[in-house]
């Protein structure tokens, strides 16, 4: 199915989210992670199905003021 | 400076951002002395560089305080905000609602509803905010404990653009902590905001962006611990004729 990862379109074949992080790549765990515009804490992630469409945002610590 | 129940002896909180490296950031953070430095959330890319930095970010052993800069809405800034606490394992949140992109003013009114959102979820929201007085009690009422007044726009290094505002700010929380949050760009800026009683200075640019950002981190410090001695040692009041300082009480007469 293709979701939308960080605006880029993206097929995944997995549909949770976990297993979707994993396929894309996202092996690292100093990421967060935002389905739609809505938090998914790391716990929930196993639980969250993905759907045609979905906006995905995997964000990680960057410099800041 | 007690912050959240947390006690912070150095009163220079520092940026991370626009280093010319690695290197020299975590250069600058040690000669600042600071205990609290401020990050941010991006982007991720599937090498996972996000990684290497936060593993640089621990090895300085500072405090982090993530900031939700570039959210323009309460929903934006709340979810950026439930994502900075999971990745950083801290409830504290420097809380950006801007309400331009030109001016990086807050949007003072989505500011004081996230602040809101995210004290009752129990984070320990340390506000981006201005030095309206009204905007200040909100956000005390939204459940915040501290307070941080721009000094002028983010990145602009323009020093205070109106310390009568923060005096004022100062005599109306006199229990609260604030701390100028932008607009600093020279350490007599600094100097000046501690002069006026703030109970710390946020910088960034003001150090990336110097040609010694090091050498910079070094004179800010100084500048912060100078202003605040001298704030703690009461000032003279100022007025508008000279008075001579030299005794005129026995003044030889020549005439």
């Amino acid at each position: 199915m293709k979701i939308i990862v960080n605006a880029e379109p993206r097929d995944v074949s997995a549909t949770d989210l976990k297993t979707a992080l994993h396929e894309l790549g996202f092996v690292c765990s100093a990421v967060a992670t935002a389905l739609n515009g809505t938090f998914v804490a790391r716990g929930k992630r196993e639980e969250v199905q993905l759907s045609e469409g979905d906006r995905l945002e995997v964000l990680a610590p960057m410099q800041g003021g | 400076m007690k912050v959240y129940g947390t006690e912070i002896a150095s009163r220079l909180l520092l940026g991370t951002a626009q280093y010319p490296s690695p290197a020299v950031l975590a250069e600058a953070v040690h000669s600042s002395g600071t205990e609290i430095i401020t990050v941010s959330l991006r982007r991720e890319t599937a090498d996972g560089s996000g990684a290497g930095f936060w593993e640089s970010l621990r090895e300085t052993g500072c405090r982090i305080l993530p900031n939700t800069a570039g959210c323009h809405s309460v929903q934006e800034a709340v979810t950026t905000a439930r994502m900075a606490r999971e990745l950083f394992g801290t409830p504290w949140i420097k809380l950006e609602v801007i309400g331009h992109s030109d001016t990086l003013q807050p949007d003072v009114f989505g500011l004081v509803e996230a602040a809101r959102v995210l004290s009752a979820e129990g984070f320990q929201v340390f506000p981006y905010t201005t030095d309206d007085l009204v905007v200040g009690e909100k956000l005390l009422e939204a459940g915040c404990e501290v307070l941080m007044p721009w000094g002028a726009p983010i990145g602009s290094g323009q020093g205070l653009r109106n310390p009568d505002a923060l005096r004022a700010m100062r005599a109306h929380f006199p229990d609260v902590p604030l701390i100028v949050d932008a607009g600093i760009g020279r350490p007599s800026d600094a100097a000046q905001a501690m002069e006026l009683g703030m109970d710390a200075v946020l910088l960034n640019t003001a150090v990336a962006k110097a040609g010694d950002p090091a050498g910079m981190a070094s004179a800010m410090a100084l500048a912060v611990e100078a202003g605040r001695a001298g704030y703690e040692a009461d000032p003279m009041e100022r007025r508008d004729m000279a008075v001579p300082s030299t005794p005129v009480l026995g003044l030889a007469e020549f005439a």
